[in-house]
């Protein structure tokens, strides 16, 4: 068997005495789209900064690639191939939108700290840039201010720089949070059409979303997977629907 | 229209290409003419000193910058970079052999080197973070230089300083640099110089990270970079260019004391460069052109210039945080849209009132520093070409009126100047 894209054991943080992620195992396998559902304050986000070194972990291992990446800062982490979007928009608002994908690009293109370039006189990085843009249908925002796009527009430059940098493993925390029907219907194509081919692991409320998108899913309670499987399998899982699936279903309709 | 059309898109891109380019150098070559011709306009010896100081502080600014505008350090101790690396041209300057080795014009590059020096030592563990805790280590480093400049007499030379003389450097061109106008071409070729490699630093990978960490520093980390080693850079730049600074004024003055590095200097680099805005490149050298010329011309004419510079400071923190340069591209907009002409009335109507209400002000501040500080039986006093005698009543009536009603008509006239601008702003036809 190959090496998954990324493989936690014995995952558990604490707040002082608050234990929020309560001994997570996951084994997530190269290109397979994986949601993670349940409850607001289960710690999914919490998992997704443990995953992502933006908080240490109280105890386990957080296996990328089958590296061991705790004590990594997170850029070590992002230059290794892992990137992750956050449930609260985080861009760079008083850039132009342009520059917010052309800074994502800047180090897997191997640029690094350089001061012996000039970023205007890349073609590739413009081009980059650019072919990011239309991916996520902003290149007509372009040259705006990041922070004066829509809420929605947003959301998918956040995807943008997220996937900008050609990482294989594509973390998302809520993409389609506090969106409508049709920009969530954008933001899932947009999501679909970028990942392709590489390791998502998305945390996501919407089902709709989650059952059109996913491979496997994985229910966070509390600080525990209380389940891990195909769609269908966790569908149909009676601890699931009691714990948070009947209710999240129910007010699907 | 379908002429555009016809034509190869390729070469219309190449086109657009040149024609920035050409934009892009417009200012450089504009700033070299300047500096080149103002000897011609501005001719006396005193106006040559008054215009090295001003591009030594414009680099010392934009230096500045760097760090504070945009990599978000806010430095209370840049000084003592720029003093060191003047402290080490001097000691380069005096000795006598080295410094024969080569023409004076490359000391500051010496200056440059001790500078980023001591910004790498400090930057190692100063810019682990940005916000309140590197404002107070540059403070408490800044503070600790220069308390070191009384006890480390050997570099800093103590109270007195360390002085030199720039003739010894190997002639360059035969130039001995033994005339003021010498001086001034050098100092001139320094800041053009210092200020493009600063503006072309801005657009390398490190220095448009700089403004990434600068807004966001943990997005930043999530994009590969690690926020600190990007500041970490920025400042050793920073500090390298803050030293050409130090060295340039060691080659004007041919003296460097502790007042190069003291926290003083370090505040009043600060309040050049917000002065100026810290929001474009250019900002700074406004700030230290403006402010060079109230610390020099005006101090020529009032004692109290220092306070009229903390009051233009004030003004501009508190009603222009852009600084100048901001209000100056606040007007970008109503060019483009071609309604500047709309400003010019209400500018007059408000601005001119103002202008005399405020000098106005400045009178009364005068006659009373004369009244209260002027030696007894000295009560003749000159203010705008005018003689009177300050302990009498009516110069006071006069200067009140003209501050009240000069105030007041500003007063007055403020909302007619605020809807013409919103007018020039909007985008629609003139109701
Ligand atoms: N930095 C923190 N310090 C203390 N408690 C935290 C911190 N971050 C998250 N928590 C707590 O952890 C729990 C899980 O939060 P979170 O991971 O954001 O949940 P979810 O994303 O699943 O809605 C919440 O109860 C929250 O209050
Ligand atoms: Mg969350």
């Amino acid at each position: 068997m190959s090496v998954p894209a990324l493989e936690l054991t014995g995952l558990t943080k604490s707040f002082g005495h608050a234990k929020i992620i309560r001994g997570i195992d996951l084994s997530i396998g190269k290109a397979e789209r994986h949601a993670i559902i349940g409850p607001n304050g289960a710690g999914k986000s919490t998992l997704f900064n443990l995953i992502t070194a933006r908080f240490a972990p109280t105890k386990g291992t957080v296996k990328l690639h089958g590296e061991d990446v705790i004590g990594l800062q997170p850029y070590q982490i992002n230059r290794k191939g892992l990137s992750r979007s956050f449930q609260i928009t985080n861009i760079f608002p008083a850039m132009t939108v342009f520059e917010n994908v052309r800074c994502a690009l800047l180090w897997s293109q191997g640029y690094k700290y350089s001061f012996w370039n000039l970023v205007n006189n890349s073609r590739r990085l413009t081009e980059g840039a650019d072919a990011i843009l239309d991916q996520i249908n902003l290149l007509e925002r372009r040259n705006l201010p990041a922070g004066t796009l829509s809420y929605a527009e947003q959301r998918a430059l956040e995807i943008g720089i997220t996937i900008a940098g050609g990482a294989d493993v594509i973390m998302l925390d809520e993409p389609t949070a506090g969106m409508s029907h049709s920009e969530t219907d954008y933001i899932t194509d947009l999501i679909m059409k970028v990942t392709e081919g590489k390791t998502l692991i998305m945390v996501e409320h919407d089902m709709g979303v989650v059952f059109g998108l996913a491979d496997r899913i994985s229910v966070l309670v509390y600080g525990e997977i209380i389940a891990t499987g195909k769609p269908a399998d966790v569908r149909a899982d009676p601890k699931v629907q009691e714990a948070y699936l009947g209710a999240a279903l129910e007010a699907e309709h | 229209m379908s002429n555009q059309l016809t034509t190869d898109p390729s070469k219309s891109a190449q086109r657009m290409r040149a024609g920035s380019m050409t934009m892009t150098l417009m200012p450089w070559i504009l700033a070299a003419g300047a500096l080149m011709l103002m000897p011609f306009i501005f001719t006396s010896s005193s106006a040559l000193t008054i215009m090295n100081q001003m591009w030594i502080t414009v680099i010392f600014a934009l230096a500045y910058n760097m760090l504070l505008g945009q990599g978000g350090m806010l430095s209370f101790g840049h000084a003592v970079y720029a003093g060191v690396g003047g402290f080490a041209c001097m000691h380069i300057m005096n000795a006598s052999d080295f410094f024969a080795s080569f023409p004076l014009p490359v000391l500051p590059v010496f200056g440059g080197i001790f500078g980023a020096g001591l910004a790498m030592i400090v930057g190692s563990f100063s810019t682990r973070s940005a916000g309140t805790v590197f404002a107070m280590i540059s403070l408490g480093v800044g503070e600790l230089i220069a308390a070191s400049s009384v006890i480390i007499v050997a570099f800093f030379g103590g109270e007195e300083g360390i002085s030199g003389d720039r003739t010894y450097a190997m002639p360059f061109f035969g130039n001995e640099f033994l005339q003021q106008i010498n001086v001034y071409y050098l100092t001139s070729f320094w800041v053009l110089l210092s200020a493009a490699l600063m503006y072309l630093w801005s657009r390398t990978p490190v220095g448009r990270m700089a403004n990434a960490v600068r807004d966001n520093p943990e997005r930043a980390e999530f994009l590969g970079y690690s926020a600190r080693w990007v500041r970490y850079y920025s400042f050793v730049a920073s500090g390298f260019f803050a030293g050409i600074a130090g060295g340039l004024f060691a080659i004007n003055y041919e003296i460097v004391t502790e007042e190069n590095l003291n926290t003083a200097s370090s505040g009043v680099i600060l309040l050049v460069t917000f002065l100026g805005g810290v929001g474009f490149f250019f900002g700074p050298i406004i700030g230290a052109i403006v402010f060079t010329l109230v610390q020099t011309v005006l101090s020529l004419q009032t004692e109290l210039w220092a306070f009229y510079a903390g009051s233009l400071f004030l003004a501009t923190v508190m009603f222009f945080p852009g600084g100048l340069a901001g209000l100056l591209m606040m007007h970008v907009p109503v060019f483009k849209l071609g309604k500047a002409k709309l400003l010019i009335e209400p500018y007059f109507k408000t601005l001119l009132p103002a202008a005399i209400g405020i000098l106005g002000l400045c009178a009364l501040v005068e006659m009373t520093f004369h009244f209260r500080h002027a030696t007894k039986g000295d009560n003749e006093m000159t203010l705008f070409w005018t003689t009177f005698d300050s302990h009498t009543v009516l110069p006071w009536l006069i200067a009140l009126a003209v501050t009240a009603v000069g105030l007041a008509i500003a007063k007055r006239t403020a909302p007619a100047l605020k809807e013409a601008w919103s007018d020039a702003n909007s985008a629609g036809e003139v109701s």
